[in-house]
């Protein structure tokens, strides 16, 4: 089974390079997801992101939380860290202001980020921290089970609900522009180029990132709520999804198998917690203060 | 190795234990710091704070104690030497990142002004009632290194001993100060950079591909690499195998759970680090630590004065705990007696370590003050009796 994933093989077999391999540790595979699962979509595109940035990629850290997606960082052959449920983004904190030469991007799930790790995102995003954050909403937590998430809509089943969730759901992309993040942006894994080419913009912005990525859980949020498959829930996306870039973050709230508005919504200039911390000190202390990691 | 001038500040001062605290980690070349602010410790990071921008490096003021405990840990695998300070309650807080410090092997020291508990319970009052809970507190098995300083001056010394300690074992140091010892202000004389030995961290000179970042290549303590070296890691909180991949069976459990607790406790002998006054031909041994064993000496010294042959055993390093100084001990001695301001923690490694040999007589106090030194001289006296 392992051996049809090696480059070598398939270079062998179809004459065909795969582009991701390079940037994954093929000894790690084959990965955890399920069948139509979204996950490894986005690291596709995430890849995709790296090559086109030119980024040296010795300089390209990537954090995970706890979750389906918290697994992404252990399979990128990058520095790569597998943290503690919900804290991705303090660690990465420390990562990024201890070595500010490091591009570091947090990459989990919506339960980890915004439940467990709400706290520190909002934080984060209010400091500007340079940290580029890509959200994998699968509106469900997976590794568990499929318990009701801060983002699962009004309505679906989720273990935790078995009569339906009644909670109000988080709407992502407001709550990052409202705490100040620079840049914020949603896609579907239908739509891979532009999550791609958002993820490049990303790595190249300085500041507080926050990229949402749709995606399917079609063992539990699907099949429990007989959505179908992961190709239903693409075709879904394809269908109800509206580009609608600059739109107003309030206007894009996610409703149960309703119309989701995409785009880039926020891309603004604001000075980063260490530019702040450097050009106030270098002010208040004068010729004392010699600024951090420039 | 010797200390970076930068960061020691030579000289002799006037400063309580939480001010000396910070000097101390500044000495040892700690460059960053992430904490929330919690009595009685504030101190300690307000003085960093204000103290680094000059010195270079950071400090940042998290939002919770479980943000400030991974803040450093991500700091640390970015190269920088990394402290967080807390008490009681943050403390029960950052449990989770004491487990994951100890299972990914980062180098950190813990500061616990520790104060009466539980829960708030009496946030400018001391206690010792948290030295269970660094040795038990994160689920799983693991061997962190605790020291008891009874005084600013050792807040100072004991503090680098502390860094260089976390460097050479790649675990949670905790430093376990309390309110009285945070606050009190006396004499620190803090010497010249060339006199103060300082661990680096042992960075590993392999090549790419050629480093495994868990590896031991026999040794019990792997070589560290740090984010952005080109060596591609990964670092996990699962059990993992040598290359740091997840290896979730028993046993690689077995491998590395073993590992995490051979490295400290193969090294349990050289780890002692006691103060030993008057324990030869002792009918009765004080056991204290931190502030208490100031408490001690007085109630040692009244009890001399009434005949009774005592000596007084102050632990430095109060994990490991030095068993097998202690069942020596218990071959020669009446009675221990072992006074804390807790309802007795340490007292039961003492009689572990004791066995039944001979007696050991706990000298509980629930927080708030110190001991009355005549109550501890009571339990000397009558322990002999």
């Amino acid at each position: 089974m392992s051996s049809e994933w090696t480059n070598a093989e398939l270079i062998e077999r179809y004459g065909i390079e795969n582009p991701v391999m390079p940037y994954l540790r093929q000894d790690r595979l084959p990965h955890i997801w399920c069948p139509g699962c979204g996950i490894g979509t986005t690291v596709n595109c995430f890849t995709r992101a790296l090559t086109e940035s030119g980024l040296n990629l010795d300089e390209v850290a990537i954090v995970s939380g706890i979750g389906c997606s918290g697994r992404v960082a252990g399979y990128l052959n990058l520095d790569s860290f597998h943290t503690t449920h919900g804290r991705a983004i303090p660690f990465a904190t420390g990562l990024k202001l201890a070595n500010p030469k490091l591009k570091v991007v947090v990459y989990s799930g919506d339960g980890d980020l915004t439940a467990i790790g709400g706290n520190h995102f909002v934080h984060a995003a209010r400091r500007n921290m340079d940290l580029m954050i890509v959200c994998v909403n699968n509106f469900t937590y997976g590794m568990t089970g499929g318990q009701v998430a801060p983002t699962t809509p009004i309505g679906p089943t989720q273990t935790t609900m078995p009569y339906g969730n009644f909670e109000n759901p988080f709407n992502l992309p407001f709550l990052a522009d409202a705490c100040g993040a620079v840049y914020v942006a949603r896609w579907t894994i239908y739509h891979v180029r532009q999550l791609a080419k958002a993820m490049k913009e990303g790595l190249e912005k300085k500041g507080f990132v926050f990229i949402e990525a749709m995606s399917p859980c079609p063992t539990l949020y699907s099949r429990r709520n007989r959505l179908g498959d992961g190709v239903d829930q693409v075709k879904y996306y394809k269908e109800r999804s509206i580009i609608r870039n600059g739109a107003d973050t309030k206007e894009v709230g996610l409703s149960y198998q309703g119309d989701i508005i995409v785009g880039k919504f926020v891309d603004r200039e604001r000075p980063t917690w260490l530019e702040s911390m450097n050009e106030h000190l270098g002010r208040v202390l004068g010729d004392k203060y010699t600024p951090y990691g420039v | 190795m010797h200390a970076d001038p930068k960061g020691v500040l030579t000289g002799v001062h006037f400063i309580d234990g939480d001010h000396a605290a910070c000097e101390g980690a500044l000495a040892a070349g700690c460059r960053f710091v992430a904490g929330y602010p919690i009595t009685p410790s504030t101190e300690v990071v307000e003085r960093f704070a204000a103290r680094i921008p000059e010195v270079g490096g950071l400090f940042i003021q998290m939002e919770d104690e479980i943000a400030s405990s991974i803040a450093i840990l991500g700091a640390a695998w970015a190269g920088k030497k990394v402290m967080t300070v807390t008490s009681g309650p943050g403390l029960s807080l950052m449990m989770e990142h004491i487990g994951y410090a100890a299972i990914t092997e980062t180098p950190c020291v813990f500061v616990d002004v520790q104060r009466g508990g539980p829960s708030t319970g009496l946030p400018t009052l001391p206690a010792q009632a948290d030295m269970m809970q660094v040795r038990w507190g994160s689920h799983g098995d693991y061997m962190p290194i605790a020291l008891s300083p009874n005084s600013p001056q050792e807040c100072f010394d004991l503090m680098i001993k502390a860094f260089n300690l976390a460097e050479a074992y790649r675990v949670p140091v905790f430093f376990m100060m309390d309110e009285v010892v945070g606050h009190m202000t006396e004499r620190v004389a803090i010497p010249p950079a060339s006199e103060i030995e300082v661990v680096e961290r042992r960075f590993t000179a392999r090549k790419p591909g050629d480093y495994k970042v868990f590896g031991t290549n026999g040794s019990l303590v792997p070589e560290m690499t740090k984010a952005g070296d080109g060596h591609r890691i990964h670092v996990t909180g699962l059990t993992h195998d040598e290359r740091g991949y997840p290896a979730m069976n028993p046993a690689a459990q077995d491998k590395l759970v073993r590992r995490l607790l051979d490295k400290v406790n193969a090294s349990a002998d050289t780890l002692v680090d006691v103060r030993m006054d008057g324990v030869e031909g002792a009918d009765v041994v004080v056991v204290s630590f931190g502030i208490t064993s100031r408490v001690a000496t007085a109630a040692i010294e009244a009890a001399r004065a009434q005949g009774v042959k005592v000596g007084h055993l102050r632990l430095i390093i109060c994990w490991p705990f030095p068993s097998k100084l202690i069942a020596e001990l218990a071959g020669r001695v009446k009675a221990f007696v072992v006074p804390e301001i807790n309802m007795g923690q340490m007292v039961l490694e003492v009689e572990r370590a004791v066995a039944g040999r001979t007696r050991v007589v706990s000298v509980p106090h629930p927080g708030g003050t110190v001991h009355e030194p005549a109550v501890i001289t009571r339990a000397i006296v009558e322990a002999v009796r």
